[in-house]
């Protein structure tokens, strides 16, 4: 291990590749605190930028810092405006708005992050532990089990949706799949179902895709409901940044927990920082004693530490079943994980031994990015919070003008853009009817794995009766269909009780 | 019927289509022998996916939360106020950007996206909105020109 860190830090320490950190971070910063543009939208629309610059440790080294400076960015937001631009946030607003509304804006946001930071660092020593275990058992698995693995994913992904969403999502995979089926393959002679347009032949683009189920609607929605992206007060000066020992000593415990739950929850395909926020904050109220219990959703710093700490410290989690399977966990790893394949990368256990420098520097750079984050963003915040009041005006035509633009360098073909155009509004139609767009664009990603793998099995064994003869092939296909099927069955019968008791509408 | 019902529909046809292209697919004749073929995966996924949309459409209504949101973060209830007068015409301004994009260059399209997008969003003052989207096309061009090394045809036409 201690070899991968030099590596990495070899690796991570170079000029450009601290360079891109920083740049990820802030950059992430200042539009994860616009609200309504969520972390998938932001590195949707930096991976033409960062596949142009060709290195994949660079590359995947500049979207992390993308990501965990969105998740930041949303923080602040989310206590000083109430307005979350990220999902993982929203329970940072419990407790941090009410902070800021009694003036204790400057508090709040140290709070969340030295939260932030001890949550993204925790999660980064526990990935070095995780990853490399979990990667040297990977590396037992064959292509049988590999295209379990996948079905087990995918099925994860669809189960976390929520409830009365799971047909929804599975659906949406399929939608995926499907959607990945069509152009040139690597395993067959042929281009398919491209309805004779030759624009198809290569099949759809990812970064294409990503752009539009993800950054275009989220532009088209504020622009639908002004009042999503409304400001409200946030020109309001912040001042005394300062927390006292005392206050510090009682967040610690609850940063040491929240870090190791939000974690293991993030490790989860499908569970991300999203649930990992809500699920610490209940699990601390819960915990918290008489006063300190009532205090929660009044401005309490065990509330505000608990959700920051939990939803960073997920974030890196995510990373592992990345880093390890070459699974993606949620729509943001999703995203790396097709820049990682548009860079030549193949994601899984051989990483670690195909292209250990891409591992450790992004590992390295992990920690590099949540020393910068801390480092910059706590005395700048004041300053960067000023970019709340930009008009959206100004804010919505530029979203959607880079959105296009990062389409057409992807592919130089005008042809794109209207592909991009059709499916964003077919993705925020999607949206309109609560159809969740993460599962889509996991489909669509690991469907070519998924056929790849599912056909060499078949092929060595002549047949599918791979499915029933390995032990762990058969065991994990369980586990996939038992994820679907265990949470609705629950559901229907918890429904079927309630039908003896009268119902209140 | 609710529009997450209809999409569904639109689901069910298009997984039928598939599958009719799936399952015609014309194999070549060496291919006929092999155990997995080109269509093998696209026949399973179209019966899952039409499968999945009729339980979409036959299962029950969703259930309303506490603030009357049937559909996520929509609330139906207010649908009157949503701006889709602005969403469209944003719609089309980005086709008429994607077919203009190389005939008339990257600098003028953009300046007239960014400039046509914002009037229609409200904004009125011509001379702050002129400089916002002269300097916002400009230093995209110039960094995806320079620094990421992609050719974007900056001028119309007749000019280059």
């Amino acid at each position: 291990m201690l070899e991968g860190i030099l590596l990495g830090l070899d690796m991570a320490l170079s000029l450009q590749n601290i360079a891109l950190v920083v740049a990820g971070c802030l950059i992430g910063t200042l539009i994860g605190m616009l609200p309504g543009l969520g972390p998938m939208s932001i590195i949707a629309i930096m991976i033409p930028v960062a596949i142009t610059i060709g290195d994949p440790a660079s590359a995947l080294i500049l979207l992390s810092g993308v990501y965990y400076g969105a998740i930041f960015g949303g923080s602040t937001s989310s206590i000083l405006i109430n307005a979350p631009g990220v999902a993982g946030t929203v329970a940072t607003s419990f407790d941090g708005y009410p902070m800021a509304r009694q003036g204790k804006a400057g508090k709040a946001l140290t709070i969340a992050a030295i939260s932030s930071f001890a949550g993204g660092t925790v999660g980064v020593i526990l990935l070095m532990a995780f990853a490399p275990a979990l990667s040297s058992v990977a590396l037992l698995f064959h292509s049988a089990e590999y295209f379990a693995l996948m079905v087990v994913g995918l099925s994860a992904i669809a189960a976390f949706a929520g409830t009365g969403k799971v047909a929804k999502a599975l659906m949406m995979t399929v939608v995926g799949l499907i959607m990945a089926t069509v152009g040139e393959s690597s395993l067959f002679n042929a281009p398919r179902f491209t309805m004779g347009l030759m624009d198809l032949q290569s099949g759809f683009s990812f970064v294409t895709l990503a752009m539009a189920l993800f950054a275009l609607p989220e532009a088209l929605y504020l622009v639908l409901d002004p009042k999503r992206g409304s400001v409200g007060d946030a020109g309001r000066a912040i001042k005394d940044l300062r927390v006292t020992r005392q206050e510090l000593k009682k967040i610690a415990p609850v940063i040491g927990r929240q870090s190791l739950q939000g974690f293991l929850i993030g490790v989860m395909p499908g569970a991300g920082a999203t649930i990992a926020s809500f699920l610490g904050y209940a699990v601390e109220r819960n915990i918290a004693k008489g006063e300190e219990q009532d205090e929660f959703g009044k401005g309490s710093i065990k509330g505000l530490a608990a959700p920051e700490a939990a939803n960073n410290a997920a974030c890196t989690g995510s990373f592992v079943p990345l880093l390890t399977l070459g699974i993606p966990g949620s729509g943001t790893t999703a995203i790396l994980l097709g820049a990682l394949i548009a860079l030549n990368v193949n994601p899984g256990p051989r990483l670690m031994i195909d292209n250990p420098s891409v591992f450790w520097a992004v590992i390295i750079s992990m920690y590099i990015g949540n020393v910068v984050l801390l480092v910059l963003n706590l005395p700048l915040i004041p300053y960067i919070a000023k970019l709340l009041t930009i008009p959206r005006n100004y804010l919505i035509p530029f979203i959607l003008f880079f959105t296009m633009v990062g389409a057409y360098i992807g592919q130089n073909n005008a042809t794109e853009l209207l592909i991009l155009v059709g499916l964003g509004v077919g993705a925020t139609v999607l949206r309109f009817a609560d159809y969740p767009l993460a599962p889509l664009l996991i489909g669509f990603i690991l469907g070519g794995m998924l056929e790849d793998n599912f056909a060499r099995a078949v092929n060595l064994t002549d047949g599918v009766s791979f499915m029933y003869e390995r032990t762990m092939t058969l065991g994990l296909l369980v586990i996939g269909v038992l994820l679907i099927f265990v949470p609705t069955y629950r559901r229907m019968r918890a429904q079927a009780l309630q039908k003896g008791v009268a119902q209140g509408d | 019927m609710n529009l997450d019902k209809w999409i569904a529909l639109v689901f069910l046809v298009i997984s039928v289509a598939y599958g009719y292209a799936a399952f015609t697919y014309q194999l070549l004749p060496f291919e006929r022998n092999m155990s997995f073929n080109p269509n093998t995966m696209p026949m399973v996924l179209s019966v899952l996916g039409a499968g999945l949309a009729l339980l979409i459409i036959i299962s029950k209504k969703p259930v309303a939360d506490a603030d009357g949101n049937v559909l996520g973060d929509i609330n139906v209830a207010r649908l009157g106020d949503y701006k889709f007068g602005q969403a469209l015409a944003l719609i089309g301004a980005m086709l008429l950007y994607a077919v203009a994009l190389r005939p008339i260059g990257f600098l003028a399209s953009t300046t007239l996206f960014v400039m046509g997008t914002s009037w229609i969003l409200g904004e009125r003052k011509l001379h702050i909105m002129m400089i916002a989207a002269v300097s916002g096309a400009f230093i995209i061009w110039f960094l995806v020109q320079e620094a990421l090394g992609i050719f974007l045809r900056p001028l119309p036409w007749f000019m280059s």
